[in-house]
């Protein structure tokens, strides 16, 4: 579970983001929407350890990440916006590198990527050298390597940013998989439709401040349209930076 | 320990698959000072030889004047080359090194006992020609030596008459230390040769990182960011290493094949000498391996992390240049300041100077301090926020 508390970040006059605070529950998919340029990035970076939050609170299930970093960033799985990989490994020894990162036994690591290669279709690619992956390889490899060391609580910032339909539809499936096994899965996206159709839970963050939290029927009665569409526009107040 | 381990395998594996960096580490940076060294040694070995040995061609004008001149010159090894109508055209234009004039009024003055004159046509600012114009100087006064000699004998003179005063040369300077004099350079291509090794890795694991967007997903990881520096600082210095250690091999290598003896010079370039040097390296290797990752961290992308280390690799340089320029007394406050302690102890090695412990432990916990305190000041900037950061 993760809980953010009125987090609060500037980068000079800049408010990034003012007063972000929403819970994401185990076993659910929560979706952060917003346009681009919103603050879910800088959100995310701060659950993940990345950033210090100016003010605010960061737990994990229960743990304060101001007061235990390592131990907040040992329960999560965190597929960032950067997701560059090395080149000059092949894909099995990218996500090797961080299961050892991770404190794992070799054995342990084998077998888990044995399981995630399945779970991501990835058998042709996995001893290959990452450099010439198509995108959608590239963020196969991303995932697995964040989810090496089978966090409960997997953040995934914009996943099918960059990816075509069929490795979209295969990203969404991934994603459910991992609510069924009882995981937190928190994402971010700017397209619409992706949340509408994962999300138990929807937080639509706009010029840093929540806007919303609530589930998509909930969202869809609070605005009184039953067009999911239309329903963002109105609680953001325009459809400017998203994404059908 | 087991993080720092990960990490340092992972950047080695990964940059020994980078046939750029192995051929930089292996082969441009180990062999490029011996080979620079054996080039320009064999050079001015040949060149010194050639000059005292090989006849020297002078074209003479009005040779007839003046035949036991002529005789003598001959008997010195010099060749009488056929007289240039436009001499001081031809050594302008550098056609000729110099040319010999004997004009008609030096038999004349020569019969009298007046002093004769001949003239000599040189191009003082053209530094080849000066070994020929000293030689057939000095070949020149020396018949005048011994006429003036002869005439004072025949006059029933002693011919110490006109020599009130002799100086005696006593040179005290051992044959190695003339060739330490000549291998000042030296020091300086064992730092390059380090500087060359690391730079690909402090640029690759930190500025590259970030610009390939890795940076972030890596430090998501539970592992404190000093103990990935470690493991980074320890892949750079490991490759810089390399090429010191393989460097200094190669030149120990060389040394051999250096035709030094003939200069009248030994270098002490034997095990004594590596392992010393290796003693005294090693903190530099990892300052410069920190100091390199730091500057590294400071740039944006990979092209400004490459402009910034090429520049710091002028700063080692400098102390060689000052101390090739400004003649200088070994003084034992050298010995802590990193750069010219290596310097001064490796120049010494070479003399075959005995060194004292004391001085060599003086340079090796200075520059090990120093390295600390930039490991620290590194460390403190992979702390901070904007690091990761790659957009």
């Amino acid at each position: 579970m993760i809980e953010l508390k009125a987090l609060n970040k500037a980068f000079g006059e800049v408010k990034a983001v003012d007063g972000v605070g929403f819970t994401a529950r185990d076993g659910e998919i929560t979706g952060l929407l917003g346009p681009n340029g919103a603050g879910k990035t800088t959100t995310l970076r701060m659950l993940y350890t990345l950033m210090k939050p100016d003010s605010g609170q960061v737990l994990v299930d229960g743990i304060d990440a101001a007061v235990d970093p390592i131990a907040v960033r040992k329960r999560l799985g965190v597929l960032p916006d950067a997701r560059g990989l090395y080149k000059r490994l092949t894909s099995r020894e990218n996500i090797e590198y961080f299961g050892r990162l991770q404190g794992m036994d070799e054995a342990t690591i084998a077998s888990r990527i044995d399981g995630l290669s399945k779970a991501l279709d990835m058998g042709e690619i996995i001893d290959r050298r990452t450099d010439g992956f198509s995108q959608g390889q590239r963020v196969k490899t991303a995932i697995a390597r964040a989810l090496i060391h089978d966090p409960r609580n997997c953040i995934l910032d914009e996943p099918t940013n960059g990816l075509d339909v069929m490795a979209t539809r295969a990203m969404r499936d991934f994603l459910r998989h991992l609510k069924a096994e009882g995981r937190c899965v928190l994402f971010s996206s700017h397209i619409m439709q992706e949340v509408g159709a994962l999300c138990d839970r929807i937080v639509v963050i706009a010029h840093g401040r929540v806007v919303a939290d609530a589930s998509p029927d909930q969202l869809r009665e609070q605005a009184g349209t039953p067009n999911l569409e239309d329903a963002f526009v109105q609680v953001i107040g325009s459809a400017e930076g998203l994404a059908a | 320990m087991k993080t720092i381990l990960t990490v340092f395998l992972k950047e080695v594996r990964e940059n020994i698959r980078d046939r750029r960096t192995v051929i930089n580490t292996l082969l441009t940076g180990p062999l490029m000072a011996p080979l620079i060294f054996v080039l320009l040694i064999n050079g001015i070995v040949s060149r010194e030889l050639d000059k005292a040995e090989k006849p020297l061609p002078v074209p003479v004008i009005g040779a007839e004047n003046a035949p036991n001149l002529i005789d003598a010159l001959t008997q010195y090894g010099v060749i009488i080359k056929d007289p240039i109508t436009n001499p001081e055209q031809a050594v302008r234009d550098q056609e000729a090194d110099l040319v010999l004039r004997i004009p008609p009024s030096y038999a004349d003055a020569w019969k009298k006992g007046e002093p004769a004159q001949v003239e000599l046509i040189f191009d003082e600012s053209q530094r080849d020609a000066q070994g020929s114009v000293s030689r057939l100087r000095s070949i020149i006064e020396g018949y005048g030596q011994r006429t003036s000699s002869l005439r004072l004998v025949a006059r029933g003179l002693s011919p110490t008459i006109t020599r009130p005063l002799v100086i005696a040369d006593r040179d005290q300077s051992t044959a190695q230390a003339r060739g330490g004099m000549m291998f000042s350079m030296l020091p300086y291509f064992f730092i390059l040769g380090a500087f060359i090794g690391g730079m690909a890795l402090a640029i690759d694991t930190t500025a590259g990182e970030r610009e390939r967007q890795s940076l972030e997903p890596l430090f998501a990881n539970p592992v404190a960011r000093t103990k990935i520096l470690l493991g980074k600082l320890g892949a750079t210095g490991a490759f810089a290493l390399t090429t010191l250690l393989l460097s200094i091999i190669a030149f120990s290598f060389a040394g051999q094949f250096m035709p030094t003896e003939k200069l009248g010079m030994t270098l002490s370039i034997g095990t004594h000498f590596a392992v010393l040097t290796l003693i005294t390296m090693l903190p530099l290797v990892f300052l410069i391996a920190t100091l390199q990752t730091l500057a590294a961290a400071f740039a944006k992308s990979f092209r400004e992390a490459q402009t910034y280390l090429s520049l710091l690799m002028f700063v080692p340089a400098l102390p060689t240049l000052l101390m090739s320029i400004f003649p200088f007394k070994v003084e034992t406050w050298m010995y802590a300041v990193p750069l010219v302690g290596q310097q001064v102890t490796i120049t010494r090695l070479m003399r075959g100077e005995a060194i004292g412990s004391a001085e060599i432990a003086l340079c090796f916990a200075c520059t090990s301090l120093a390295a600390v305190i930039v490991y620290f000041i590194t460390a403190h900037i992979y702390k901070g926020e904007r690091l990761a950061i790659s957009t």
